[in-house]
């Protein structure tokens, strides 16, 4: 190889650093402005770590310092963790969380393509109730629901939790949206072939929904993973307490050591900051798609 | 047509279409159809999970509305909540979007900063805010102390607590309409800016009034109607933060709802409380498919 090969990556490097050479005074003002505003965005989560860190009289201090005098992280998170429920209520969360996925996608998928592939009488209706359920929110149906569970004695259960949210219609709706451009081309060619309706279903259309199903799985994570007003109603004990709910315990001077109770707020938050940060582009495509509903 | 006279393959494929959608349509039957007939039914009772039995009494919860001061005034705290929030959860993160937009530098890590409180659970972060907004020695108060302004009391003061609630919802949402913006914004061809300018459009301003504002306008639509609807919708805020409070001057519509149903046990009143809720979110449902299909037969 010739010397320009070796020569190239250095310029590049110089190119790069280069490139961070604000344009104008405007440019770089712009720029300032909006790690400005980025930071007061982000205070709250800097606030909040640092005051898991430090001792209880420590975390209202009038001069806020990041690393405390005194570091108590270890025994806030180690109390947090091993003395209080938090790892109980987190497995909560999750099992909540995973079984309303798994039954969402179990009963949206087959559905959505029955409305985008298939001929059936009740497929208008069927998809009229869709569109109109799409508006209903969990507040409007509670009381029912709710006095349905105590009928049957379930409340305060994993699935007292899960039911109202058994059926995802926005998951319908989405995956309809998707499966309606599959080529019934390649269906068609596909049934010639001998594939039944499932085959179809499982070595085709899945495959090609991914994306769709892997952005709307993000979206229902994280919205049932912060949930309150539903286990509000339906969780009287701490052994069905899931992570959001528990913070409402804070209310009423459930732990006064408040370096221990924003250790908890972290723990808390963590899960889902971490999937975002890993999972940056599923979570803002599951937010433009739910775009398409308007 | 008779089932008949379908040939076997499409009877087999109609049969396996039932199958398929038959799971999800009992879901919906249990979910949303139902619940939604027993909200309706129930609300012309006096139903109350302390007592046994009830009787009809037609329209006496909706009578009771018109009369209850609780409803005026969570009516009133709603409307005010949405009338601060709605602005700055449309402009801010329209301006951060077209800020962002166009550097290629810092795109991505202004972006997930600014997202950073969506993926966050919320009512984690609202004991944050609750202690930032302290009166007496919450992070926001020394700043102002410092800056050498008056502390204001956040939470405690009736005619401040609004504001405060609004602004931690914004803070919550700017990232999630942002996105949408940048969605929106990216759609929008490079090609039309160049005719812009050759039209004598240069100033930021006149690129923004002529091309960007009319070519964003579905975008700003689904956002507006997104948020007025997150906006009546307000709840884990209140219900961490101030409980209502202070003497009801935080409490809004579901918080009223929630706490005449599962506090004071008034199933029948706060069904019909859900029932007026639900047709103010019809009404803008309708409304915004309206406003879309006026634009598509304009466009």
């Amino acid at each position: 190889m010739s010397v320009t090969s070796i020569e190239q990556p250095q310029a590049s490097w110089l190119r790069f650093l280069a490139s961070f050479k604000p344009k104008s005074i405007a440019d770089a003002v712009g720029t300032g402005l909006l790690f400005l505003g980025a930071w007061l965005v982000i205070f709250p989560f800097i606030w909040m770590l640092s005051a898991s860190l430090k001792p209880a009289d420590e975390v209202y201090d009038s001069n806020f310092h990041f690393w405390p005098e005194t570091f108590r992280g270890d025994v806030n998170y180690y109390g947090v963790l091993f003395d209080q429920p938090y790892l109980t209520f987190l497995a909560n969360s999750f099992i909540v969380c995973a079984g309303i996925l798994v039954v969402q996608l179990v009963t949206a998928v087959p559905a959505a393509y029955a409305l985008a592939k298939l001929k059936f009488r009740g497929k208008t209706i069927l998809f009229g109730f869709v569109v109109a359920s799409l508006t209903i929110p969990i507040n409007v149906t509670s009381i029912p629901i709710y006095l349905g569970l105590v009928k049957v004695g379930l409340l305060d259960t994993y699935f007292s939790l899960m039911f109202p949210f058994f059926v995802s219609v926005f998951a319908i709706f989405l995956f309809r949206q998707f499966f309606k451009d599959y080529p019934d081309s390649i269906i068609d060619a596909a049934r010639v072939d001998g594939f039944s309706e499932i085959e179809i279903i499982l070595r085709l259309i899945l495959p090609a929904a991914i994306p769709a199903v892997a952005a709307f799985s993000v979206f229902s994570v994280v919205a049932h993973w912060n949930d309150l007003y539903w286990p509000l109603i339906v969780v009287q004990s701490q052994e069905k307490m899931t992570a959001a709910l528990s913070m409402l315990q804070y209310q009423s001077e459930f732990d006064n050591d408040y370096g221990r109770t924003f250790a908890s707020a972290t723990v808390v938050t963590l899960p889902m900051v971490v999937i975002f940060l890993f999972a940056r582009r599923l979570f803002i495509r599951s937010i433009t798609m739910s775009g398409i509903k308007g | 047509m008779s089932a008949a006279a379908l040939p076997k393959q499409e009877w087999g494929r109609r049969r396996l279409a039932y199958l398929l959608s038959a799971p999800a349509s009992l879901l919906i039957l249990l979910i949303y159809v139902l619940p939604i007939v027993a909200v309706f039914v129930i609300s012309f009772t006096d139903y109350s999970l302390v007592y046994d039995g009830f009787n009809f009494v037609g329209l006496d919860n909706y009578k009771q509305m018109l009369t209850d001061e609780h409803f005026a005034e969570a009516f009133r705290n709603t409307l005010i909540y949405a009338a601060i929030f709605i602005p700055g959860a449309f402009f801010l993160p329209l301006v951060l979007a077209i800020a962002i937009q166009r550097r290629r530098r810092f795109r991505s890590i202004l972006e997930v900063l600014y997202f950073m409180p969506v993926t966050s659970t919320l009512t984690a972060m609202t004991l944050v805010w609750r202690a930032l907004l302290d009166g007496n020695q919450g992070a926001i108060n020394n700043m102002l102390v410092s800056l050498g302004l008056d502390k204001v009391n956040w939470l405690g003061d009736g005619d401040i607590v609004l504001i405060s609630i609004a602004m931690v919802s914004i803070w919550g949402i700017i990232g999630f309409n942002m996105v949408l913006f940048l969605a929106g914004l990216t759609a929008i061809p490079q090609n039309l800016y160049e005719a812009a300018s050759i039209d004598g459009a240069d100033h930021p301003l006149d690129r923004f009034f002529q091309v960007t504002w009319p070519l964003l306008a579905p975008t700003s639509l689904f956002v507006s109607v997104n948020t007025l609807v997150t906006a009546f919708k307000l709840f884990d805020t209140v219900a961490v933060l101030t409980h209502g409070g202070p003497d009801r001057a935080s409490e809004v519509y579901l918080y009223l709802a929630y706490l005449e149903g599962f506090e004071n046990f008034n199933m029948a009143y706060a069904c019909a409380l859900s029932l007026v809720f639900l047709a103010v979110l019809f009404l803008v449902a309708w409304l915004q498919t309206r406003m879309g299909d006026r634009r598509r037969t304009h466009a």
